[in-house]
């Protein structure tokens, strides 16, 4: 049995305390015949640390495309010849999301707006939809609405957002190579924020943007010193037009390598699927991750792509007699 | 009445009769329309978690 797996074992399992940047990389270099014992130790892991709930949660686009920003892999940067338009959903379109996110017992609905940070408008539509949902619909609010002045976290937690999530996308000394408008520093510094304000801090990235293993595991590293909550972790989708549209996608077992490294990384976080899991994994691929430390889930579809339909991921969890984390839990 | 010509792919907005569509094909489970079929315009498009709304100032809207 490789050490890094025995370390791991007595270090993360026993005691909770998560591998660093030299651990992930062992374990990312690990080869293909180790990995259902590796995925093994990280499910045990999130079973021991974490427990046998998945979190559901939903996501909707509040204010599509149109992005100042310039980060590689997104469809909704303005500054790409993406397909992808500009757009506003309203509030009653918003309420009904939230209504439908609920009905398939998520507990999470996260609202997301395409910009470098919110403006008068984009706050003013929040405090409205926030309001309304939390009116109509049993279920704890999140959102992502990039990056926030010290005025703007108070607003959020004011009008009962109880979580923010601002992904780094990217370890530090890779993410120049996929934003040149706006630094790896602006973003922690939101982050900074978030956190002292007592609002849960969500924050992951997305895998496959063309780092390094080793800069892969610097980020595991990095997302660890962070300690967030909760960590959404994609895997690009590459999209048409935009500078990453022509990337190849990351490989299943690489892919499921990281999530099992993560979880290492990471033993107590809420780790969740985000978007491209679909064609990165598939669905046999998406069940060996709930058993290789993912316990978190992105149900229905994402901000611009569409994912499985969430009685899939509903019937999956079910069937790995995995329970749905209920509102009551999380209250 | 005659049914609207479909004559744009949905996906890339390129002609239906030129070039091969089947990788638009496929992407296109996991992903709404972008462009009119009929006019090639490129739609606003709504994802909510249950559905998508495709709206062409021309032609209307498409639900999922
Ligand atoms: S800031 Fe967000 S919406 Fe804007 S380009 Fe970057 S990832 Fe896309
Ligand atoms: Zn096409
Ligand atoms: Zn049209």
């Amino acid at each position: 049995m490789p050490e890094i797996i025995d370390r791991a074992r007595a270090q993360v399992l026993a005691d909770g305390a998560g591998l660093d940047e030299a651990g992930v990389l062992e374990v990312l270099r690990l080869p293909d015949d180790d990995l259902p014992e590796l995925l093994q130790l990280a499910h045990d892991v999130r079973m021991r640390w974490c427990g046998p709930e998945v979190e559901v949660e939903g996501i909707v686009s509040l204010k599509t495309g149109g992005c100042p920003e310039d980060c590689h892999f997104c469809s909704q940067s303005g500054l790409f010849t993406s397909p992808v338009r500009a757009v506003w959903l309203d509030i009653p379109a918003l309420v009904e999301a939230a209504r439908q996110t609920a009905a398939t017992g998520a507990t999470e609905f996260c609202i997301v707006a395409a910009v470098r940070g919110p403006d008068q408008r984009l706050m003013d539509q929040m405090r409205e939809g926030v309001k309304a949902i939390r009116e109509a619909v049993d279920i704890q609010v999140a959102a992502s609405l990039g990056m926030l002045t010290q005025a703007q976290v108070d607003e959020l937690v004011e009008m009962g957002v109880h979580r923010y999530n601002h992904n780094l996308e990217t370890c530090r000394s890779f993410f120049p190579n996929v934003v040149s408008t706006h630094s790896w520093e602006e973003r922690f510094s939101t982050l900074e924020m978030v956190r002292a304000s007592g609002m849960e801090v969500c924050c992951g990235g997305i895998l496959g943007l063309g780092e390094t293993i080793e800069q892969r595991a610097e980020f595991a590293g990095q997302l660890a010193q962070l300690d967030p909550h909760e960590v959404p972790l994609n895997f690009l989708n590459p999209r048409p037009g935009t500078p990453l549209g022509d990337r190849a996608v990351v490989d299943g077992k690489d892919a499921l390598r990281a999530i099992a490294a993560f979880r290492l990384a990471l033993p107590k976080t809420i780790l969740r699927y985000a978007g491209g899991r679909e064609i990165t994994l598939g669905d046999l691929g998406t069940r060996d991750g709930l058993l290789g430390g993912i316990n978190a889930v992105i149900v229905g579809n994402y901000l611009t792509t569409l994912g499985r339909p969430a009685t899939a991921d509903l019937d999956l969890l079910a069937e790995l007699k995995m329970p749905v984390k209920a509102l009551s839990a999380t209250l | 009445m005659t049914a609207p010509a479909v004559t744009f792919c949905d996906r890339c907005g390129d002609s239906l009769t030129q070039g091969d569509h089947a990788s638009c094909t496929a992407a296109r489970r996991l992903e709404p329309p972008r462009y009119c079929p009929q006019c090639r315009r490129r739609m606003k498009v709504q994802v909510v978690p249950t559905g998508w709304t495709a709206t062409c100032v021309e032609h209307g809207d498409t639900h999922s």
